[in-house]
């Protein structure tokens, strides 16, 4: 169906527009230091989004605004992980910047830009719209990196940051100049039209290239990965853990608009690169995972590797391929809030978590800890029946059955190096002497969102389908 | 009654229940109510698995106590559970090895007690979902899953160099089980569903993929046996698990290995398997032969039982793949011999290596030495406990009356109707079976007293008494009277012969 000019289909976003006027207005009168009001509202709004994108599960696909926007069951369950990991998200952000003087409304406002702009992302259907949505996302997370003024760190990260991801929105931004020179459009259905009947020509190979690059470097995936360990770890934690985790989701839904949808024809041409990328990225990640002894450094990289994994799963490129990839980035999502949750938690009021080895005595001193940090880890590491198993499960299987066969026993013979930094973690919790008692985040609001999060990568584990019929429906494959 | 309870669901999960309760119910401070909860459980686990041993049809092939749910419907994964001759016994071993290291632990883990029993009835049931399930991706969770519970018991309660051992251990075995995931990923595609039973009716019609797959097991379940070269895992683990770790490890978790040649490699690969039967009974022979004297050379008492474990483990992957050569040249009776034997010896490896283990654990509690050289004139402190350690040491090496001799005589049997050198090879290594145990026997029991600690030890209290009188009795009962084990067997060995060695190039010949 093609509407134009219909409000209606982008309700959600106009919501969260006069939310984000009303919560920044709200904010200015706010005296108090704790901002529960402004938090509340946030969360609120998030709560009202997910059951405004809940509602229209199952619609049928409208393309809408003479091109420019679609509204399909991708673009909905995509939206609608964005919203619970944020949420979560922000539950784990409350005591860790009111101990730093981050308590600030800009926190709030901040990251529900970045959700405005995801949802624009993974809705968009032109390159226009989707390059807008990425830099109101962009925009807004170089500044919540920049937010710790005082730490020299996190505005050395903000400012890296900021010229990275500059340069890949580049990257981006040239490739569909070069789209527009060989098409005549920037409207996503009108470049795969015009490929499937036309070549697609050096121009359009030129175009492609730059924008998988750029892809890639939005993703942190090897070799355009050098400056996400940097940020990772220099960001505020409560930051790293929202930037690591839900804007992935986002760039998943627009690489499948870009390259999936727009360049459908030429798989051949683009799978070959992600290929390399996501090669290169399982085997570096892992490699280098191994010699991190900050937690924060560890966990990038895993993120690297975990990229890696994902990009494989686009590489067969086909629809089952896609819902598997889908699946992984979501379920990722999950796991690294949940890795970064870790390092929030272990972040008392006035010290900065940053060794494994600051684990030391959790296993002893506090064992229902100990327990769930086990399960984040052994989840990253995919051993079942935890939930991190069920993707690479499905990865692998699309990648044997499209028979890329020895490029799946390189990844999955990684995934066992990548086993060894993830057992280091929980050795330390249980193995190693301790002293005396690690220290632990005393907020009520954290222990709960952080066992909340730890025991859904068991039950979702338990219950795969759960979570993966949403990714199948939104390709269509489910009956 | 019985056949109303879904009696396989319940030897998984009432353990694991009952670990919850463990864990969260009782906690550390009532030390006393979480020993007798631990207890309870594993104890009314072993007894529903006994209480299903009569239901258990032993005339039949067919899986048993069938459970079939759909659990991962967009997958077509499904919960599937069923037992037949081959597997019923392994979970009837299990659990009542499971309930043995819950009563030796009793007063022996002062560290934490909750969460170790604990973590031996989740590993417990997690074994039993192993050995029930019939969905190869079901399978490979509970195989992987069951790994976590021993890292953690390896690592949290084991010997100083514990951290290398487990993490050894760990990655050792998840290297291997990867490949068996991309296997069992390969073979759900081309049968339309990870059935096992229906992965054994795909035919495979050529030879190179058959093997490319019979590697993948190989790897995968050479490791867990383990196979000669890749056991050197196993002696680390073992020397520093704790003793009911090493138990558990030898008596359960070795036995998976040759669990998955039966079940999957054989039946599902026979061509490959028949191509690189040459290959396994070498390797086989290595084990029994060089591990043989490896163990001779050991100063360690868990050392040598782990070494020892490896030689035994040797006997049942030769009678597993001598008995393609006597299909071949349709020595049937001897084939069924062959596997029975490799069979019978899974079983009673698992009774005797345990209580070998425990016996070791025993001096351990009180002396804090595994180290030969340490003891000697222990029979004069300790004469009740010389008595079963001298049984289970003559089992060990195979004597007449024990367990230990059906298998190994079953074995050497069957190899001695294919070549003699093989079958002689096979014999004289028992003599060496018969060096390190007796020898071990002499150093540390026999002799003078060697100093002031032996003299001061004390005799067995009851509760390890009552631990190796079950034990004992098991390794004589079968010993003297093999025949129940071999009826249980005899069915699917029959089908298995029948029906899964057939070659698998042509739909031809096989059953339907």
């Amino acid at each position: 169906m093609n509407e134009s000019m219909n409000f209606s289909l982008i309700t959600s976003e106009i919501f969260l527009l006069c939310a984000l006027c009303v919560i920044m207005i709200v904010d200015l009168f706010q005296r108090d230091k704790e901002r529960v009001l402004t938090f509340t509202l946030t969360q609120a709004s998030l709560i009202v989004l997910f059951v405004l994108g809940f509602n229209s599960l199952g619609a049928e696909r409208i393309i809408s605004f003479d091109g420019h926007w679609v509204t399909d069951e991708l673009a909905t369950v995509l939206k609608l992980s964005i919203y619970a990991i944020t949420f979560l998200a922000l539950f784990y952000a409350r005591s860790f910047i009111s101990h730093r003087n981050l308590m600030r409304g800009e926190y709030y406002l901040l990251t529900l830009f970045s959700v405005l702009g995801m949802m624009i992302m993974v809705s968009a259907n032109s390159f226009l719209v989707v390059y807008l949505g990425l830099e109101l996302l962009s925009l807004s997370l170089y500044a919540l990196v920049a937010l710790q003024r005082d730490s020299s760190v996190a505005s050395e990260s903000a400012v890296k940051y900021f010229v990275m991801g500059g340069l890949a929105s580049g990257f981006i931004l040239y490739g569909v100049s070069l789209i527009y020179g060989a098409t005549g459009s920037l409207l996503i259905a009108d470049v795969a039209k015009h490929f499937s009947e036309n070549s697609i020509g050096l121009v359009g190979q030129f175009g492609l290239v730059f924008i998988v690059i750029g892809l890639s470097f939005k993703f942190g995936a090897v070799p355009f990965h050098m400056w996400l360990p940097d940020i990772y770890h220099g960001a505020p934690s409560s930051i790293t853990a929202f930037i690591a985790s839900v804007p992935k989701i986002a760039a998943f839904g627009m690489t499948m608009r870009l390259l999936s949808e727009a360049f459908g024809q030429s798989i051949s041409q683009w799978a070959s690169m992600i290929l390399i990328v996501a090669l290169l990225s399982v085997i570096l990640g892992n490699v280098i995972a191994v010699s991190q002894n900050n937690l924060k450094r560890l966990l990038a990289y895993s993120a690297i590797a975990h990229i890696g994994y994902f990009l494989l799963g686009v590489v067969p490129g086909t629809q089952e391929s896609f819902s598997a990839a889908m699946y992984y980035i979501i379920v990722y999502a999950l796991m690294t809030l949940a890795g970064f949750g870790i390092v929030i938690f272990m972040s008392s009021e006035n010290k900065e978590y940053q060794k494994v080895t600051d684990l030391r005595g959790l296993g002893r001193y506090h064992p229902w800890y100990a327990l769930l940090f086990s399960i984040v880890m052994i989840s990253m590491a995919g051993i079942p029946p935890f939930i991190g198993f069920w993707p690479k499960l499905e990865i692998f299987r699309n990648l044997i059955i499209n028979g890329y066969v020895v490029e799946a026993i390189v990844a999955i013979a990684f995934s066992v190096v990548g086993l060894f930094y993830y057992l280091r973690v929980v050795k330390e919790m249980y193995f190693a002497e301790a002293v005396d008692a690690p220290e632990i985040s005393s907020s009520r609001s954290l222990k709960i969102a952080i066992s909340v999060n730890c025991l859904l990568l068991l039950f979702l584990g338990l219950l795969p389908d759960s979570i993966y019929q949403y990714c199948l429906t939104a390709f269509n494959l489910m009956g | 009654m019985i056949d109303k309870l879904p009696i396989l669901s319940l030897l998984i999960w009432l353990p694991i229940i009952g670990a919850l309760l463990v864990i969260f119910g009782s906690g550390q401070k009532h030390k006393g109510a979480t020993q007798w909860l631990a207890l309870i459980t594993a104890g009314a686990t072993f007894f529903l698995s006994i209480w299903a041993l009569f239901e258990f049809d032993s005339t039949r092939y067919l899986m048993q106590f069938v459970e079939d749910e759909p659990w991962i419907e967009s997958l077509n994964i499904r919960y599937s559970l069923g037992v037949d001759g081959f597997s019923y016994p392994l979970i009837v071993l299990t659990s009542l090895m499971t309930l043995i290291v819950v009563i030796s632990s009793w007063n022996n883990v002062s560290n934490r007690i909750s969460h170790y029993l604990a973590g031996f009835l989740i590993m417990g049931g997690l074994m039993n979902g192993v050995f029930a399930a019939t969905d190869a991706i079901l399978f490979y969770v509970f195989w992987e899953a069951m790994l976590v519970p021993m890292f953690l018991i390896i690592g949290i309660w084991g010997g100083p160099n514990r951290i290398y051992a487990t993490l050894k251990f760990f990655i050792y075995t998840f290297f291997g089980s990867v490949f068996l995931l991309i296997a069992l990923i390969y073979l759900g595609m081309q049968a339309g569903s990870f059935d096992i039973l229906a992965m054994q009716q795909l035919v495979m019609p050529e030879l190179d993929i058959q093997k490319l797959i019979f590697f993948a097991f190989l790897i995968a379940f050479a490791v867990k046996v383990p196979m000669w070269p890749v056991h050197t895992w196993l002696p680390d683990a073992h020397v520093q698990a704790p003793t009911g770790g090493s138990v558990i490890l030898a008596a359960i978790m070795l036995k998976m290995g040759t669990y998955g040649f039966i079940r999957f490699m054989l039946p599902i690969v026979p061509d490959a398997s028949m191509a690189m039967a040459d290959f396994m009974i070498v390797l086989s022979l290595i084990a029994v032969g060089y591990i043989g004297l490896v163990a001779l050379a050991q100063k360690d008492m868990k050392k040598l039982v782990a070494y020892s474990s490896i030689a035994h483990m040797g006997f049942v992957t030769l009678g597993l793949f001598i008995s393609f050569s006597l299909v071949a040249g349709k020595h049937i009776d001897a084939a069924i011999m062959g596997i029975q034997g490799g069979l019978v010896q899974m079983i009673s490896h698992g009774f005797i290596s345990g209580a070998l283990f425990l016996c070791i654990g025993v001096l351990y509690d009180r002396m804090h030495s595994r180290e030969i050289a340490d003891y000697g004139g222990v029979v004069n402190t300790m004469p009740r406990f010389a008595m079963f350690f001298m049984l289970f040491s003559m089992a060990n090496s195979g004597l007449p009356g024990t367990s230990g001799f059906v298998g190994e005589f079953l074995v050497i049997i069957a190899s001695l109707q294919v070549n003699f050198w093989i079958a002689a090879f096979a014999g004289l290594t028992l003599i060496l079976a018969a060096a390190y145990s007796l020898w071990m026997y002499k150093r540390v029991m026999f002799g003078e007293i060697a100093n002031e600690q032996v003299a001061s030890l004390k005799d067995l209290v009851s509760r390890e008494t009552i631990v190796m009188i079950i034990l004992a009795v098991m390794v004589l009962a079968f010993g003297l009277y093999p025949a129940p084990l071999l009826d249980i067997m005899q069915p699917s060995v029959e089908h298995l012969i029948d029906c899964n060695l057939v070659s698998k190039l042509s739909p031809e010949g096989m059953c339907s």
